[in-house]
């Protein structure tokens, strides 16, 4: 593969609470590639909007404390960029979409003048062809009668429509890379679908990197090439959606795949749940964070915390399951029969 | 056949103003035999949740009838109408909405008892708080906390239990999943599976995740606009849906498998389509199998075939 | 971290031991009701917390400090616009009287008359919009135009007319003040209640078979308790000097009582010879009308929700 365009090492982020220091992010490393679409899943209070927050840099400083890691993007660490930098950076390179379209969108400006001041901040582009652009834009995320769209105001839109403008305006100055917090998740499924093929079109014609994030399964499923799963501030497995969906090796995974039920699951079964809650992250404990919500947790993930183990090819996993002395733990049934069913039987 | 324990009869809530009301339920008409489960599913705006609240009287209606183990809720005595409030409950969808922050867990769920007056020895009370937590999966420790000290997941848990605390024959579970996390949310299902299955009560449950609620529904009625588009036994109408807005939802419920999701081909409807005449007369008409759809005499036939 | 290495690891650390998941519904944080944390919140907040002791000094001298006193306010000591001194420590008026003494008994009655006032209004305010709130259409409607009506006629010339007819004394100053002084605390009121009555929680009441009263008293009061109470700290200093305000115009209550109005009122015209006569009273009405909206605006941060964690 060519080389990241992103490479996040070790990012750690803590918030001051009343309740005291949370550790919201611990040690969280990944690269994004170019023109991939990274997923990053978990539930919430796992880290993961916190994660993506800290690369635009729009954590409020208290209570927000970068505690330790760098990210580095084309090669210079953002987090010693000064708040101008980032200015420079924000909607230029690094571009976000967030998960309510309803107030992502100034309400009393045009449409079509929140595209293009986009581009006129960061581009050097007369207004006429920044218009120009802005009209390919809508078309590109089908916003139908893209010219008489251009004039009106956000409340004219529908909220799939909303959401398409949002696209529109974060892709607006070419970035590099975007970022997706939940973008479909206020949406009703129909209009999700639609959204997700903007998406997906849009990545195709344009090599941007997406980073997608989403604890919905299913979506993951639909737009992602490799997946991150987190779960209480820690990236547990990473891998390609194959890897994660047909091969997964952390429990947590397991976990989360077992309690979905798809539209085939047999309702005499009971669903598969991960018992017990998250724990609580302003004492996080020791060992796998995992361990207590683990069925067959073993002794050691009590006491150490597991490295990243290598599962296949650029497929890791946060767990003592993987060390050479581990017994053998079965991967559920449920896991199997899926990888069985869509490969065909083989293996 | 046994009685259903609720039926509804061309139930309409209107909004806003007379003459150019929005018809958030338009004349729908379903019933919920005892301890089955009834998903009702649809779209933001299609209507469920005010159906649901209209049921159960938080919402007067326009028009139409709502008959409650085997009462028509506008004819109740006094007593009765107790009865209605006892024997239909309710479960919310925001677990942090949902609990009044200013009680603890015990003050909430022995409201109900301090409204109807029941249970009113303290030492009585307390074990039947204590055996509504139980039922739950929470412990008696739990009674004297607040609710901001509970996890989402708990804290739906709760609103379960007050929604039990006079064993209910029928509860209105109203997007009860959709505010948790995906592995709560199991917790959650398997729970009220378990509780229909120790106490025999049904539920009505309203979502817009579909692959939740074909795994917990016996049957599904697929709202849009106020109208019930189709309803059937969940498996018919999952694999054979006939009604195009049907199809079209069930088109775009994102699997969690990346090979089929490559795959996919989403339908979309447009209302449109239909190309209705005025003269024709659309109503809910059997397919089959108890499963119904809402068509015309043309389309009757022509999907039929 | 210090992991061990991977290889030092001993076999008998892989013995499975299954999951501690009754660890996970334990309750991490120890209990704490509402109220405790709001004034947990409250003391971290440092002008909060000055004005709160401020207005404690302020008013534990009210209560003590004529008795220290020897003398008493109405006592006429013959030491004619004295200076503060040992024996009179904020000094004499015109008429001989202790300032001290006095300006505590006018702290009695200006605090008086502000709490007084503020209580008016919370009855009425209260009950009127959780009535106008509740029931909502065509009687909201009413009960609020009615309220709007009132604050449309200027506030000023209804107290003065009102004062002039009824004679300036204690009683007529607290009527005048609550006339159109409940309005805000029944407009407050009643949006508070217009957002929890759509609140799951009141719903859930509901379908339990709640009545009205039932929602007021278990789910609606306790809930918009906070915001009354933050209204009901900001009225009281209006109160103060609304009332130091209209004995600055005459119309305070008549000597030989004091309240800190009719003090200053009394010391302005001997400003330059006797400047303390307008100096003590004029500070303690800064001081408890800054204290109050200390300690106001400071539990209105306490008690926003969106800081709850």
């Amino acid at each position: 593969m060519n080389e990241p365009i992103l490479q996040m090492k070790n990012l750690e982020i803590d918030f001051k609470t009343y309740a005291g220091t949370v550790k919201a992010v611990r040690k969280v490393s990944f690269d994004v590639f170019e023109g991939e679409t990274l997923a990053i899943v978990g539930e919430s209070g796992s880290g993961k909007s916190v994660t993506n927050q800290a690369i635009m840099k729009l954590l409020p400083q208290p209570p927000a404390i970068y505690a330790g890691g760098e990210i580095l993007f084309g090669g210079n660490n953002l987090l010693e960029k000064s708040e101008k930098q980032m200015e420079r950076i924000r909607g230029n390179e690094i571009s976000m979409i967030f998960q309510d379209p309803m107030t992502s969108l100034n309400p009393t400006m045009k449409i079509g003048k929140q595209i293009t001041e986009v581009m006129l901040k960061h581009k050097k582009i007369s207004s006429g062809d920044a218009k120009k652009r802005a009209l390919e834009l809508m078309e590109l995320v089908g916003i139908p009668s893209p010219k008489k769209r251009l004039n009106q105001y956000p409340h004219e839109f529908s909220g799939g429509m909303r959401q398409r403008v949002v696209i529109a305006i974060a892709l607006a100055a070419d970035p590099r890379l975007l970022i997706a917090d939940e973008p479909t998740t206020a949406l009703d499924v129909t209009i999700q679908a639609q959204i997700l093929e903007v998406m997906k079109d849009v990545q195709k014609n344009s090599r941007t990197s997406i980073i997608f994030i989403t604890h919905d399964l299913g979506v993951v499923a639909n737009v992602a090439d490799r997946v991150a799963v987190m779960y209480a501030g820690e990236i547990v497995e990473i891998g390609s959606v194959d890897d994660i969906f047909y091969n997964p090796q952390h429990p947590y995974t397991w976990g989360l795949l077992g309690s979905m039920p798809d539209m085939n699951a047999d309702k005499k079964e009971e669903l598969r749940t991960i018992p017990g809650s998250p724990p609580n992250l302003v004492d996080p404990p020791r060992g796998d964070a995992f361990a207590a919500r683990n069925p067959r947790a073993m002794k050691i993930d009590f006491e150490k915390s597991p490295p990243m183990f290598e599962a296949g090819k650029d497929h890791y996993a946060k767990t003592w399951r993987l060390h050479p002395d581990a017994p053998k733990t079965e991967v559920p049934e449920i896991i199997r029969d899926r990888y069985i069913q869509y490969n065909g039987g083989d293996q | 056949m046994a009685e259903p324990i609720l039926t509804v009869k061309n139930l309409q809530k209107h909004f806003g103003a007379k003459n150019n009301p929005l018809r958030a339920v338009d004349d729908i008409s379903f019933h919920v035999m005892p301890g089955e489960t009834l998903g009702l599913v649809g779209e933001s705006g299609c209507g469920k949740s005010t159906t649901g609240r209209t049921i159960i009287n938080l919402y007067d209606k326009t028009g139409g009838e709502v008959e409650f183990d085997g009462r028509n809720n506008d004819r109740l005595s006094r007593k009765e109408q107790k009865q209605f409030h006892q024997k239909l409950q309710m479960i919310f969808q925001d677990p942090y909405a949902s609990l009044n922050p200013r009680m603890t867990v015990f003050e909430i769920l022995e409201e109900g008892y301090d409204i109807h007056k029941l249970y009113k020895k303290k030492k009585e009370r307390r074990e039947k708080i204590y055996g509504l937590l139980e039922s739950v999966g929470l412990n008696r420790e739990h009674a004297n906390r607040y609710p901001h000290e509970f996890s989402g997941g708990q804290r739906q848990r709760i609103g379960i239990a007050r929604a039990l605390s006079f064993d209910p024959k029928l509860i209105i579970a109203d997007e009860p999943i959709s505010a948790l996390d995906v592995s709560i949310q199991a917790q959650v299902v398997n729970m009220m599976k378990n509780i229909q299955k120790e106490r025999g009560l049904a539920y009505l449950f309203i979502a817009h995740d579909l692959s939740m609620v074909k795994y917990i529904s016996d049957r599904i009625a697929v709202m849009y606009k106020g109208k019930i588009m189709e309803i059937g036994e969940a498996a018919d109408l999952y694999e054979r849906p006939v009604h195009p807005y049907t199809k079209s939802l069930l088109s775009a419920v994102p699997q969690p498998d990346p090979h089929s999701e490559k795959g996919r081909r989403r339908i979309s409807y447009d209302a449109g389509m239909h190309e209705y005449t005025e003269d024709e007369e659309l109503e809910l008409r059997d397919f089959g199998n108890n499963h119904l759809v809402y068509c015309s005499k043309k389309e009757y036939d022509s999907w039929k075939a | 971290m210090a992991d061990k290495n991977v290889s030092e690891l001993q076999p008998s650390d892989f013995e499975i031991v299954g999951n501690k998941t009754s660890e996970t519904e334990t309750l991490a944080r120890k209990s704490i009701s509402f109220w405790g944390e709001v004034s947990r919140r409250f003391i971290k907040n440092k002008l909060a917390l000055i004005g709160f002791i401020t207005l404690a000094i302020i008013i534990i001298g009210a209560i003590c400090g004529p008795w220290i006193s020897e003398f008493t306010y109405r006592q006429q000591n013959g030491d004619y616009n004295m200076a503060p001194n040992g024996t009179y420590w904020f000094g004499t008026d015109d008429l001989g009287r202790d300032i001290f003494t006095r300006v505590w008994i006018g702290a009695r009655i200006s605090i008086f008359i502000g709490f007084a006032a503020a209580i008016i209004d919370l009855i009425i305010g209260v009950a009127w919009g959780a009535v106008a709130g509740l029931t909502g259409g065509r009687t909201d409607e009413i009960m609020m135009r009615i309220a709007d009506i009132l604050t449309a006629i200027p506030y000023l010339l209804v107290v003065i007319i009102l004062l002039v007819v009824m004679q300036p004394g204690l009683f007529p100053m607290i009527i005048a003040l609550s006339l159109t002084g409940w309005v805000n605390m029944a407009r407050i009121t009643r949006s508070e209640i217009l957002k929890l009555k759509n609140q799951e929680y009141v719903l859930a009441a509901r379908t339990l078979g709640a009545n009205n009263l039932h929602l007021i008293k278990r789910h609606l009061l306790p809930n918009a308790l906070g915001a009354i109470l933050v209204t009901m700290t900001l009225t009281i200093p209006t109160a103060i000097f609304t009332e130091a305000f209209l004995s600055y115009l005459g119309l305070g209550v008549p000597a030989p009582l004091a309240s800190w109005g009719t003090m200053a009122n009394d010391g302005y015209p001997a400003l330059a010879n006797a400047p303390w006569r307008l100096f003590f009273p004029g500070v303690l009405i800064c001081l408890t009308i800054f204290a109050f909206n200390a300690v106001g605006d400071g539990l209105r941060d306490a008690l926003d929700p969106k800081l709850r964690k």
